[in-house]
């Protein structure tokens, strides 16, 4: 009795100490709202965008329709999340977000067209949206013209650096030098076979791997390089030549649905991802819902984010996006990159203490936030995101096991010298 | 009046003045330009409409690859907008400068030699008619000339299309690839993206669809659109007759063409860029559908049905961004259904009896009771 009664006394005082500890995090969490008064519409908009006193106005612009819905459909979720989240802590300077969304519907004149809609009619002080290189293309020039902030979620070939643009995804160097360089460290790759899919982004981001691979990396080479149409399902040829040639690593940036073919023939032409390495950079866990963990199961991905990652921020995401979303959903590197879009957004706003785009695009350099899922994020002054490049292993059950991670945070580089 | 009697009927001619009205005063007057940019989005389909209902709607003759014609209107408009907006001071900081920008991501270093005619103004402007022109006579003449015709010419159409893209995306160093030729600036030094220039634009571009109007009803009127008519009614007895059908089918078919390049051309000018997507396949089909649901068999039907497809389209995806896909197959399942010659049709068939009874009843008031009979004074 008297062995209980000992820690008995200890523990109310040790219990309230842990609460009085556990409730200090929650300060800083309580809305700002609470202390002060938001500040004057008058003062944080000057230039006419959607602010009210008690509402802010954002546009989401990705393609619910057509064939990148399957892809973007996940970064929708994730910035609906975001917004939720941001929403449930007290807004922006104190007000609320409202959110318009239109559909890309896949197709890029449509995204234009949208684009000018929300900036132009609805006058949206930030749109988070597009997938693909071809539709941040043709929505750059309408943000350029009506001057508005787009944040763009997906990794990316470079090559771009745009005043109205924050870059949440990787760009190429960032996803591919520091995979290649720990293949050939740890396998002691030296022959690569490159593949793609035909456009811009498997293109330059082969060209980079191949300038690297040819010039960095001691005796290693490039075997063969090949690309292939969008949708394009018949892989056995090069397959036939991969076994014929035997890569250390076969390269693959093969996107969409052909992926789904790829990685079926691969294993149905005797290929085992256990035993030949295979480096993409396009395969999340998005993709691999398609293909089929057993089809791809031992295939290395280069990526920023994994749904598995452990640690703190990305538990608490992952639960509260399969909370909303439901428990079978899958979170790739994209969806990642996409939730941190509103929240870089809201940081760059109070930072400047402003909704004008001038000033948050002034404020962006910078800008840090700490409860990414990825672990903490930085704003380059280039507008991209200075981010961690990790590799993972593709497991049976659909996830990716983190293999590899860089020490400290790579920095984005949209015009890489001597890659070009 | 000359039109009156004789280039337009009285049904035609309610139809173009009420046209005029809409596209020269109503719509300028009533939106903004955001809106009104749209609306000339729209009316570039109404370009490749027209070239439809002479081809398709009078000749018979489907083609399922307007895009094609309509694309390469748009990238001969494009490779010169391109040009201008990548002078040396724009891109200094590629590694070759001058280029446009995706040449130099595509590792070129020099510009491609069917690239450089498009430096001049003049010459950009003459191909936009030519370049599609002869690509449609070499296609129409290794067609007709063979007598394919009806589901084969419009299978192989499609196949056009569908190479046209594959060769646009996979010469990427060449013509942009599949994210298009992107970043156009200025048109002869003048900006095309103020506002000002869209109001401006959308004025050139409803001039040149009503000179394509009249062109299409020119054609329509005379003999060779009589012909054409007969040729889809009876081919053979017009063979029989000594008429070289196939040289009129390539006619029809090369006019349908410059018609939809010159609205590929607007297209460019009008939203600022161009891509592989407006050749494939799937727009190409639109743009039948268009026509389809306009009426296939009227000028004014396919201006008509460009405008109202394209907005609904646009109105339903912003109202209902998941599920506006199936509002529009629902609404094209309907017109098809129940209105087999389109909006026209349904004009003809319950409006224009109506105001027919309306004018001739008042007609019939004033005067002394003679009623004057509908139509007849049409000569």
């Amino acid at each position: 009795m008297s062995d209980e009664k000992k820690p008995g006394l200890k523990s109310p005082l040790r219990r309230k100490l842990l609460m009085g500890m556990a409730a200090l995090p929650a300060i800083s969490m309580l809305p700002r709202a609470s202390f002060a008064e938001a500040p004057a519409t008058s003062a944080v908009n000057t230039t006419g965008l959607a602010v009210t006193d008690s509402e802010v106005t954002v546009g989401i612009l990705h393609s619910v329709t057509g064939t990148m819905a399957i892809s973007e459909t996940g970064s929708v979720e994730a910035e609906k999340l975001a917004i939720e989240q941001i929403n449930a802590a007290g807004g922006v300077l104190g007000r609320k977000i409202k959110f318009i969304q239109e559909d890309g519907a896949s197709d890029w004149p449509t995204f234009a067209e949208k684009a000018k809609k929300l900036l132009v009619n609805d006058k949206c002080a930030a749109v988070m949206g597009c997938w693909t290189s071809a539709s941040r293309k043709a929505v750059l020039p309408v943000f350029e013209q009506y001057n508005g902030m787009l944040y763009y979620p997906t990794f990316y070939e470079g090559l771009e650096q745009s005043k109205n643009v924050i870059y949440t995804g990787q760009e190429a160097t960032q996803q591919i030098i520091a995979g290649l360089d720990w293949v050939n460290k740890t396998k002691g790759a030296k022959t690569f076979y490159l593949l793609g899919s035909d456009y811009i982004w498997p293109r330059t981001s082969n060209k980079i791997a191949r300038k690297h691979i040819e010039g960095h990396l001691q005796g290693a080479k490039v075997v063969g390089e090949e690309y292939f149409p969008l949708g394009h399902t018949q892989f056995n040829s090069v397959i036939n030549k991969i076994k014929l040639t035997k890569p250390d690593v076969i390269y693959a940036i093969i996107v969409g649905g052909s992926n789904v073919a790829f990685y079926k023939q691969l294993k149905a032409a005797g290929i085992d991802l256990s035993k030949q390495t295979l480096l993409t950079i396009s395969v999340t866990e998005d993709e691999i819902d398609g293909i089929g963990g057993e089809n791809i199961a031992g295939a290395y991905a280069c990526m920023k984010y994994f749904q598995s990652l452990d640690n703190p921020n990305n538990k608490a995401f992952v639960s509260a996006f399969k909370k909303m979303w439901g428990e079978k959903t899958v979170i790739g590197d994209v969806t990642q990159a996409a939730y941190l879009g509103p929240w870089l957004w809201k940081l760059t706003v109070e930072k400047a203490g402003s909704f004008d785009i001038d000033k948050v695009a002034a404020a962006s350099p910078g800008v840090e936030f700490k409860g990414a899922p990825e672990g903490y994020v930085r704003i380059h002054e280039n507008h991209h995101l200075w981010s961690k490049t990790r590799v993972g292993r593709a497991k049976a059950d659909g996830q990716y096991e983190l293999i590899y991670e860089t020490a400290d945070l790579v920095e984005p580089d949209p015009f890489p010298k001597g890659y070009q | 009046m000359i039109i009156n009697s004789r280039f337009f009927n009285r049904s035609e001619l309610i139809g173009f003045v009420a046209l005029a009205l809409l596209l020269f005063v109503i719509l300028p007057l009533s939106l903004d330009i955001f809106r009104l940019n749209l609306v000339a989005k729209y009316l570039t389909y109404a370009f490749v409409g027209i070239g439809l209902v002479l081809c398709w709607g009078y000749g018979g003759i489907l083609s399922l690859g307007q895009g094609v014609f309509f694309g390469l209107g748009g990238y001969c408009m494009a490779m010169y907008l391109k040009l201008e907006a990548s002078s040396v001071e724009n891109t200094k900081i590629q590694s070759t400068p001058g280029i446009p920008d995706f040449m130099d991501w595509n590792q070129l270093t020099q510009l491609p030699f069917f690239w450089k005619p498009f430096h001049s103004f003049p010459i950009t402007l003459i191909a936009i008619m030519l370049v599609p022109g002869i690509f449609a006579f070499i296609i129409g003449a290794a067609m007709f000339k063979r007598r394919v015709g009806g589901v084969y010419f419009a299978i192989i159409t499609q196949a056009i299309a569908a190479i046209m893209t594959i060769l646009i995306v996979g010469q990427q160093g060449y013509t942009g690839g599949i994210n298009g030729i992107t970043d156009l600036r200025t048109l002869h030094g003048w900006d095309i993206r103020t506002d000002h220039a869209k109001f401006i634009l959308y004025f050139i571009e409803v001039v040149l669809l009503f000179a394509c109007i009249i062109a299409a009803q020119f054609i329509r009127l005379t003999k060779l659109g009589r012909i054409l008519v007969a040729m889809r009614e009876q081919e053979d007895r017009v063979r029989f007759s000594g008429y070289s059908v196939a040289n009129f089918k390539i006619f029809a078919f090369c006019a349908a063409a410059i018609f939809a390049a010159i609205g590929g051309a607007m297209f460019t000018l009008e939203v600022g860029f161009m891509s592989p997507s407006f050749v494939g396949i799937v727009p190409s089909i639109e743009m039948v559908i268009y026509t389809a649901v306009g009426g296939r068999m009227s000028i004014f039907g396919a201006v008509w049905g460009s405008l109202l497809v394209n907005f609904a389209k646009t109105s339903l995806s912003e109202s209902f961004p998941q599920l506006w896909l199936f509002g529009l197959g629902a609404l094209f399942i309907a017109v098809v259904l129940a209105f087999p010659n389109g909006l026209s049709g349904i004009w003809q068939d319950y409006v224009q009896p109506h105001i027919d009874r309306l004018l001739a009843s008042r007609k019939s008031k004033p005067g002394n009771g003679f009623p004057v009979a509908d139509g007849a004074p049409a000569e």
